[in-house]
């Protein structure tokens, strides 16, 4: 008797999900804290387009959107290490060390919700932008392209959260590496275009993977699409998702095998 | 699957041991035990906090990897079929690691899936082993709002979701009340009528007096005894008496008691409940000569109890020291 990994990763995922909506103090701060940030940028830092180099664009609302998106995305993975950490603290792994279960569906299934609520949290940002007067330059098209470099990108970053925990094993080490979210995330181009960009940024920005996957976000959003920010947001979202699946799943690997 | 003849003893261990730390720092949680359980049987594993209950349950559990010695549960080794072992155990562990966010139900379809319960039977099965538990009532809500009674009969449940051939339950009525306690107890005995084969890890001495087959202490991460309960108790044979006496009585006069009772007997260390405690060579017919010889002796005595020997004596006997739980777990029995 198998016991299929996908029936399984589903379960897991659905379970994931579940819990997610149910511990709604987990779930807020992801779309709290960068609404915050976009709002404060955007009212105080708007004549930011006037100045010399930066692209043009129907409004800094439409460029922040992208900054605020891969923040929301950040701390959607950090979250999903909490939780995860939170099981090991609480002895619910233990539960799913000692099931017949393929070992990864552990992994998968918590990406499978982390895919889900990065969607929502694309959607919601997106919602919020055309609320308050963005334009999604490219259109329908241009939005989905921004949806699936999201989801991708979230994914990835909940695999890293993921292989923190299984590290870590405590929640309140995760929580530790919240505040690295914004430092990360500030020496990339997800706020600044890297024209504007004083050294040594500028050329920590050019290695940040943050910077292209912000960057990617943001063509769709800002201009009709442009294949070469797209492709390298896919590749840098496709490279940050490989390696968080390649750590999570040897930190899974090493968390059973110590035991 | 491969098949196994039913004479392959459920659990056997050799030389099993666990080491945790390095270099000069090395601790022994699990001493080179020997245990062998047979298809069916009750099996109490008996000892105080920190003895090794709990890290040879995870190493049988594949939870944890011996660091010597072999383990074999349903004829498959623990440390190179694992996945063999998992499919045939079911595992309740210390405090119930449940999801609180989850409702009971939710937990126990989603234990079905883990354990490859085809989709079109996880509604059955689950509500049958709700029912079987008695938790109808609650199964559609949160696990956080259960009483710890109602979480060890769903940890219980969700176990024996998969009809396991071997059942770990680890100090499975820790903390509960005495009628919740009662309650797994009669469980239990009705998974031994069904046949399954049952490692209960307490520190009670009641419950694996009620329930156990077979006993085994362990103490400092070894076996110090092993046998049925009845052949334990056998072994130390002379009842005790555990005298108080009336206020006012210091360490000196402890003493001098001591001396007087020495004709009569061994002197035991004294349990929390009492000032001293002797063996009698004939139980009852002793009594009354020993409130005589207190008396005459100028010693008034407050009350005093006949102790038959219990799994506590077994203890006391191999190891010198009392079980922690020795005094929390006097329930009635039902059975």
């Amino acid at each position: 008797m198998s016991i299929s990994l996908w029936r399984v990763s589903y379960a897991l995922a659905r379970r994931a999900l579940r819990n997610s909506l149910r511990r709604p103090q987990f779930l807020a701060p992801l779309v709290i804290f960068p609404s915050l940030f976009l709002a404060v940028n955007v009212g105080g830092l708007h004549r930011s387009t006037d100045l010399p180099g930066f692209p043009a664009v129907h409004g800094f609302l439409d460029f922040q959107l992208a900054a605020a998106l891969t923040q929301s995305l950040l701390l959607g993975g950090i979250a999903q290490g909490i939780a995860a950490a939170l099981e090991i603290e609480l002895g619910f792994f233990d539960r799913l060390a000692v099931a017949p279960i393929p070992r990864v569906a552990i992994v998968f299934g918590r990406l499978g919700a982390t895919a889900v609520i990065s969607a929502f949290q694309v959607a919601y940002f997106l919602i919020l932008g055309l609320v308050f007067g963005a334009h999604v330059a490219s259109g329908p098209g241009g939005a989905l392209l921004t949806l699936v470099l999201g989801v991708l990108a979230g994914i990835g970053f909940g695999a890293i959260g993921q292989a923190l925990a299984l590290r870590a094993r405590s929640a309140a080490t995760l929580q530790g590496i919240f505040p690295l979210v914004f430092v990360i995330l500030f020496i990339s181009t997800a706020f600044f275009p890297r024209r504007l960009l004083e050294s040594p940024i500028d050329t920590i920005a050019r290695y940040n993977p943050l910077s292209y996957l912000a960057d990617g976000i943001r063509n769709p959003i800002i201009a009709t699409v442009d294949a070469k920010p797209v492709l390298e947001g896919l590749l840098a979202g496709g490279a940050i998702t490989l390696f968080g699946v390649t750590v999570a799943v040897l930190a899974l690997r090493g968390r059973l095998r110590e035991a | 699957m491969r098949n196994k003849i039913s004479a392959v003893p459920a659990i056997e261990t050799e030389g099993l041991e666990r080491t945790f730390g390095s270099r000069g720092r090395v601790l022994t949680a699990v001493d080179g035990i020997d245990i062998e359980v047979a298809p069916g049987e009750v099996y109490g594993f008996l000892g105080p906090n920190g003895a090794g209950k709990t890290t040879t349950v995870r190493m049988l559990v594949t939870l944890l990897r011996p660091t010597g010695g072999l383990a074999r549960v349903a004829g498959f080794d623990v440390a190179r079929e694992s996945g063999e072992v998992r499919r045939r155990i079911g595992v309740a562990l210390q405090e119930a690691a449940l999801d609180l966010l989850m409702t009971g139900r939710e937990l126990m379809e989603l234990q079905a899936t883990l354990h490859g319960i085809a989709p079109r039977d996880v509604h059955d099965r689950a509500t049958n082993l709700i029912e079987r538990v008695g938790l109808e009532q609650a199964q559609d809500r949160r696990v956080g709002t259960y009483s710890g009674g109602m979480r060890r009969r769903l940890d219980l449940a969700m176990a024996l979701i998969h009809q396991p051939e071997v059942l770990f339950l680890d100090e499975p009525t820790t903390g509960l009340d005495p009628t919740s306690r009662v309650t797994l107890w009669d469980e239990v005995r009705r998974l031994k009528h069904e046949g399954t084969t049952v490692f209960l890890t307490t520190q009670y001495l009641e419950e694996a007096d009620q329930l156990a087959d077979r006993v085994g202490i362990i103490s400092a991460g070894k076996i110090v005894a092993e046998g049925t309960p009845t052949q334990l108790k056998a072994e130390i044979g002379r009842p005790h008496l555990d005298i108080t006496l009336a206020d006012g009585a210091g360490e000196d006069d402890f003493a001098r008691a001591r001396e007087v009772l020495r004709r009569f007997g061994e002197d035991r260390p004294p349990t929390p409940d009492c000032h001293l405690s002797v063996t009698v060579e004939r139980g009852a017919a002793d009594i009354a000569q020993v409130v005589r010889v207190l008396d005459d002796a100028g010693f008034t005595v407050e009350s005093l109890d006949l102790v038959r020997p219990t799994l506590d004596d077994v203890f006391l006997a191999k190891t010198g020291g009392h079980l922690e739980g020795a005094d929390e777990a006097a329930v009635e029995p039902t059975a």
